[in-house]
């Protein structure tokens, strides 16, 4: 199993969630973020004084997964959050060692 | 009496009354989330003390008869508004007005000169010690003041028996240069001085301002307010007031270009609340000079304030003091520039009849309004500073740095002014323990509720 974590911009969440939803996707955890990476911080004044934003706002999508999906997943998350300009995000996998659905107990990617 | 000048004063009182709602609508704005209920609780705090020490002795204390000098009046004169009320058989005129009107009308004025100061203090003093401090000032600066300023009484035999400034020296001050915004902001920077530094100041983005439509509402109100602090002062509904409510017009507009071309040069953006603070800059400078220049110079009186606050907002960060809102940069810097420009351009046929140095007057009316705007400001600022002082060595001025870092409207007044997302966890409980709400909790956290 694997856990993919992405980090895109927030009006793309739409478009992924679609494209996910359309592969099959059943599920997924979507969380608020603030973070920057290349992309730069914007400056704003008040009288005269500057103030720059560099925390930009982002959201956060989680997906657990089997391994076979994997990757179609990360292709299908890059593909739709992809604008072509600094600040589209992140997207990662990591190993998942054991996933249980709460209400029946059931393990493995059964719990998917 | 004349019941249309009666009128008018009763309107301008209610609308300068509104200022003080619309000046906690201006700072609240400015002030990060966490502190917006704590910065407009300063006003509304301003409204109750003052107005209560008006009626009980400020009123008697500025405009009753003079003690001594033109310094203050007999503050037990008119105790209790004794002697000033309409009973319906004899009633105290001011002119064409019931003195009652009159009482009124000043009292708005005390109370906006107040919440005016706390600009400088924003999301750090104890609203106990402001409002200890709001008393205190009010009472050996404020009432002094406005008689030094406010006060053209006359004995029976017609000799001047009012205050030193306005009455015995002859400066022109027409709704409070001196008296209110000079004194101000000069109060407000001996504060700043009392009380320090916010953490992070010049340099936590979080303390930029936090709500932008609060402060062009609070400045919308203040101007739709200042109609009748200046044209009100005329106490008439005349032609005097016709020419300081278009003064009050005039003066505004011009200030808001003048500071938006100084942020399009300096800064490369004209900003909302660079608007907004132009407007009350202008509204500022023109308070004094609205009966005694002509709409063209007050246009100019305006973007000569427009330009020069827009650049005096920022010697805080070069001089390293934290006046938070701008009251120096905005009140005290605003209201010298109205005041000393009346030695320029008083116009000898505008209602207040002083001669400016364009209008041949010489230099005599400049020397005049230099004694009244630095008077008021050395005594305002020394007296603020000691009170300030003293409040400070006794109940503390300042709030603890965790309450700072935690925010002043949770850790003082225990409220947030705002609920963004909704409360995670927590409980709640009415404090008087309300039976019936006891009766539809359930069983299980029936424990939690103090009886």
């Amino acid at each position: 199993m694997k856990l993919i974590t992405a980090i895109i911009r927030p009006e793309q969440l739409d478009d992924v969630r679609g494209g996910l939803e359309s592969y099959g996707v059943q599920g997924l955890t979507v969380s608020g973020a603030h973070g920057y990476g290349r992309q730069r911080g914007h400056t704003e004044v008040y009288r005269g004084a500057e103030y720059t934003v560099d925390l930009h706002p982002k959201v956060r999508i989680e997906v657990l997964t089997s391994d076979e999906r994997a990757w179609d997943l990360v292709d299908i998350i890059v593909a739709s959050s992809n604008t072509g300009t600094a600040g589209d995000g992140k997207v990662w996998m990591v190993e998942v060692y054991e996933a249980v659905r709460v209400r029946t107990g059931e393990r493995g990617v059964a719990a998917i | 009496m004349n019941t249309g000048d009666t009128a008018w004063v009763l309107v301008s009182a209610a609308l300068v009354l509104l200022m003080t709602p619309g000046l906690a609508f201006f700072y609240g704005g400015m002030t990060r989330a966490k502190g917006v209920l704590n910065m407009m609780m300063m006003s509304f705090g301003a409204i109750a003390v003052v107005g209560v020490l008006w009626v009980l002795f400020g009123y008697s204390a500025s405009f009753g008869n003079d003690v001594g000098g033109g310094l203050l009046g007999n503050p037990l004169q008119k105790l209790g508004l004794a002697g000033v009320l309409d009973t319906g058989k004899t009633m105290p005129l001011i002119g064409t007005i019931p003195e009652i009107a009159f009482v009124g009308f000043q009292a708005v004025f005390a109370i906006i000169t107040v919440a005016l100061i706390s600009g400088a203090i924003a999301d750090r003093a104890k609203f106990g010690a402001w409002m200890v401090f709001a008393a205190i000032w009010v009472s050996l600066v404020y009432f002094p003041v406005a008689h030094w300023v406010f006060d053209f009484s006359k004995d029976a035999n017609g000799r001047n028996t009012g205050g030193w400034l306005g009455q015995g020296l002859g400066v022109i001050d027409f709704a409070g240069g001196t008296a209110v915004h000079i004194n101000a902001g000069a109060a407000a920077l001996a504060l700043c001085l009392i009380l320090g530094k916010r953490k992070g100041f010049g340099k936590d983005p979080s303390h930029r301002p936090h709500n932008m439509p609060f402060v062009m509402l609070g400045a919308g109100l203040l101007w739709f307010g200042w109609f009748g602090f200046n044209a009100g002062s005329a106490l008439g509904a005349n032609g005097i007031a016709a020419f300081a409510w278009i003064n009050t017009l005039a003066a505004p507009c011009a200030a808001i270009l003048g500071w938006l071309l100084v942020e399009k040069l300096r800064d490369g953006h004209a900003t909302s609340l660079g608007a907004a603070s132009g407007a009350v800059a202008g509204l500022v400078a023109i308070t004094p000079a609205c009966s005694a220049v002509t709409p063209f110079w007050a246009m100019v009186l305006g973007l000569l304030a427009g330009v020069v606050c827009a650049m005096a907002v920022g010697l805080k960060f070069r001089l390293g003091f934290d006046d938070s809102l701008d009251v120096v940069g905005v009140h005290l810097v605003g209201g010298i520039i109205g005041t000393l420009f009346i030695g320029l351009a008083a116009d000898p046929n505008a209602p207040a009849a002083g001669q400016g140095l364009f209008y041949g007057g010489g230099l005599e009316l400049l020397g005049k309004q230099s004694i009244g705007a630095f008077s008021v400001l050395l005594y305002s600022f020394v007296l603020a500073y000691a009170i300030g002082w003293v409040i400070n060595k006794t109940m503390g001025f300042r709030i603890s740095a965790a309450h700072e870092a935690a925010g002043i409207d949770i850790s003082v007044h225990a409220e947030s002014a705002y609920d963004i997302g909704g409360r995670i966890s927590g409980s709640f409980h009415p404090l008087d323990g309300n039976p019936a709400w006891q009766h539809a909790v359930p069983a299980h956290t029936e424990s939690k509720v103090d009886a």
